[in-house]
């Protein structure tokens, strides 16, 4: 008897938990599955669900979804290239910092962590002068090294936690052998590390492709945006097809969930224990 | 502070017969280099032009005369306030909830965790749709119930302004629920199990064992938290646009109007606004971090 009042407040909060989260990731599925008609008809499951939205999406038959097929492809090549270039950025410098010990290595992990600590949505706007000084603006490359600006500073920071955990007589070891500065993050380290890179490459592609307002303010034209900035671009019409806006939500979605399940076991161990010291 | 101290000394020594040949630093500088090159060109010294568009006193004495300006002020303060100590404390409970071992809580963890691993964009455009005063869910919901027609949600700003509160939570909450999750998973079973065995009550555990555990950690995150809301823009953005009247700006989307009015210089004066702020919680979270 004890038990099953224990198991019912439990639920008591686990329903509520359940509710709070579904309810706009269902309200999303669930435009995207109802015909045009229904949508609006406030039911919790379509009398006639349909792929047809999806159907429309993927055709591009509305001029509000024009590019989408290319925008798609801008999401992922950007959110590819910022992932290995941070993964590139970050585990170089760590290696420096934290087994290398680079003089100066100490003030430079400060700077990335002052970095880390400025707002991303203050930092746009500094970003965006830069960049059209620089000539960037309105190219892809504006926004990836914008991204990778973003994310090094917190995937330095994850890799040099991790690197300051290895064993030291790894590295002894190794030097005694006669290896090399290279050799020694070749056969050593990136072995060693690969569970956390692999957790800070996927954090800095999902960052990307999840970004919004940065590809919304260094990217214009509509061929080059990405399908966030598309999906912001409906906001702007009053007689917005929503079906079909969330459907396209839905396809932005899913595959920034699936890359969350696959490497959940690596983002939860490092990016959780990592970012912030207990 | 102390120098490195669990940063193992690589090249120590005795280990080294390589220690002072120089190659270890070249490469070490080689290898900084990239970082180096990001962060001088594109923080340095965008952060450096911006101070230097955001010194001119006069863009302070316009936007200081900007009723705009002050609202979003107040905005972002009461922003910080409530929901980012609301989602922490929230967060704090929702820990011990989801450390407790069943079933199903795990798979509602796995489901509790996407609103903050899906892009924001989608799932607030989700809401908006939601509260939309004629063809919205609730409104709908609302009039099933008691016949009459719902608030227009998002056109009085104090309900806009809670609501972008609510989308803010909305999306962040998991992240917290995992970092002070992984924070209570960490304390010793045994302190438990010696409580118990003195008869603790819950209340006493939590009291004497787990807060005090995590009291620091709950700091760390809540000031992190307040970094990240400062920065976020979509929640406001995406559910408002600022409105109704530009009475829901945070100085986040603030920043984006006067881009957009072409005021770059006050755009970056809003922004020098929350350095007063957030100067001394970044010391705090540098001297805590840099141990």
């Amino acid at each position: 008897m004890r038990k099953i009042v224990g198991e019912a407040r439990l639920l008591l909060i686990g329903i509520p938990v359940f509710l709070w989260t579904a309810i706009p990731l269902y309200h999303m599925m669930l435009f995207a599955l109802s015909p045009k008609e229904a949508a609006f008809k406030g039911k919790l499951w379509p009398d006639n669900p349909t792929l047809r939205n999806f159907e429309l999406v993927f055709g591009q038959k509305h001029y509000y979804l024009n590019n989408l097929w290319h925008q798609m492809w801008n999401s992922l090549i950007i959110a590819l290239a910022v992932g290995l270039l941070t993964l590139f950025v970050a585990t170089a410098a760590a290696f420096a910092i934290s087994r290398l010990r680079v003089r100066g290595g100490r003030i430079i992990m400060n700077m990335a962590l002052l970095t880390y600590f400025v707002p991303a949505a203050f930092l746009a706007l500094p970003m965006y002068k830069a960049m059209a000084t620089y000539g960037l603006l309105n190219t892809q490359w504006a926004l990836i090294l914008a991204m990778v600006t973003i994310a090094t500073p917190y995937a330095i920071w994850v890799l040099k936690q991790a690197a300051d955990k290895l064993p030291l007589e790894l590295d002894e070891a190794a030097i005694v052998d006669g290896a090399t500065a290279p050799q020694l993050f070749r056969h050593v380290f990136v072995p060693l590390m690969a569970p956390s890179m692999v957790a800070v490459g996927t954090y800095a592609l999902l960052l990307a492709w999840n970004e919004y307002l940065y590809a919304f303010l260094l990217l214009s034209r509509d061929v080059d945006t990405t399908l966030a900035v598309a999906l912001g671009a409906f906001l702007s019409a009053d007689d917005s097809p929503w079906e079909l806006l969330m459907t396209t939500g839905v396809i932005y979605a899913l595959p920034p969930a699936a890359i969350y399940y696959t490497f959940r076991r690596y983002m939860a161990a490092d990016l959780t224990s990592g970012s912030v010291k207990t | 502070m102390t120098t490195a101290a669990n940063t193992a000394p690589i090249v120590s020594a005795a280990a080294s017969p390589k220690k002072d040949d120089g190659g270890w630093q070249w490469w070490g500088t080689l290898l900084v280099a990239p970082y180096l090159v990001v962060f001088v060109v594109f923080v340095l010294y965008p952060v450096g032009y911006g101070f230097w568009l955001g010194h001119n006193i006069e863009s302070y004495v316009e936007i200081f005369h900007d009723p705009i300006f002050l609202r979003a002020a107040v905005n972002t303060v009461l922003f910080l306030l409530i929901a980012v100590n609301l989602k922490m404390f929230v967060a704090l409970l929702l820990s011990g909830f989801f450390a407790i071992p069943r079933w199903w809580i795990r798979i509602l963890g796995l489901l509790f965790i996407l609103p903050w691993a899906v892009p924001s964009i989608p799932t607030i455009l989700s809401f908006r749709f939601m509260l939309n005063p004629e063809w919205g869910v609730i409104n709908q919901l609302y009039f099933n119930l008691t016949f009459e027609d719902g608030p227009n949600w998002l056109n009085d700003p104090i309900l806009a302004m809670s609501l972008a509160m609510v989308v803010h939570i909305w999306k962040s909450l998991p992240f917290w629920t995992l970092i002070l999750l992984a924070g209570r998973l960490a304390i010793a079973k045994e302190l438990y199990e010696a409580a118990s065995i003195d008869g603790a009550s819950n209340a006493q555990k939590f009291a004497h064992i787990t807060w005090p555990s995590m009291r620091q950690l709950y700091v760390t995150c809540t000031i992190l938290s307040m970094f990240f809301t400062l920065g976020d823009f979509n929640s406001v953005y995406l559910l408002t646009g600022g409105g109704p009247a530009d009475l829901t700006h945070v100085l986040a989307t603030l920043g984006i109007r006067y881009i957009r009015l072409d005021r770059v210089d006050l755009a970056m004066a809003s922004i020098m606004c929350a350095l007063p702020v957030m100067l001394p919680m970044m010391v705090y979270m540098m001297r805590r971090l840099s141990k």
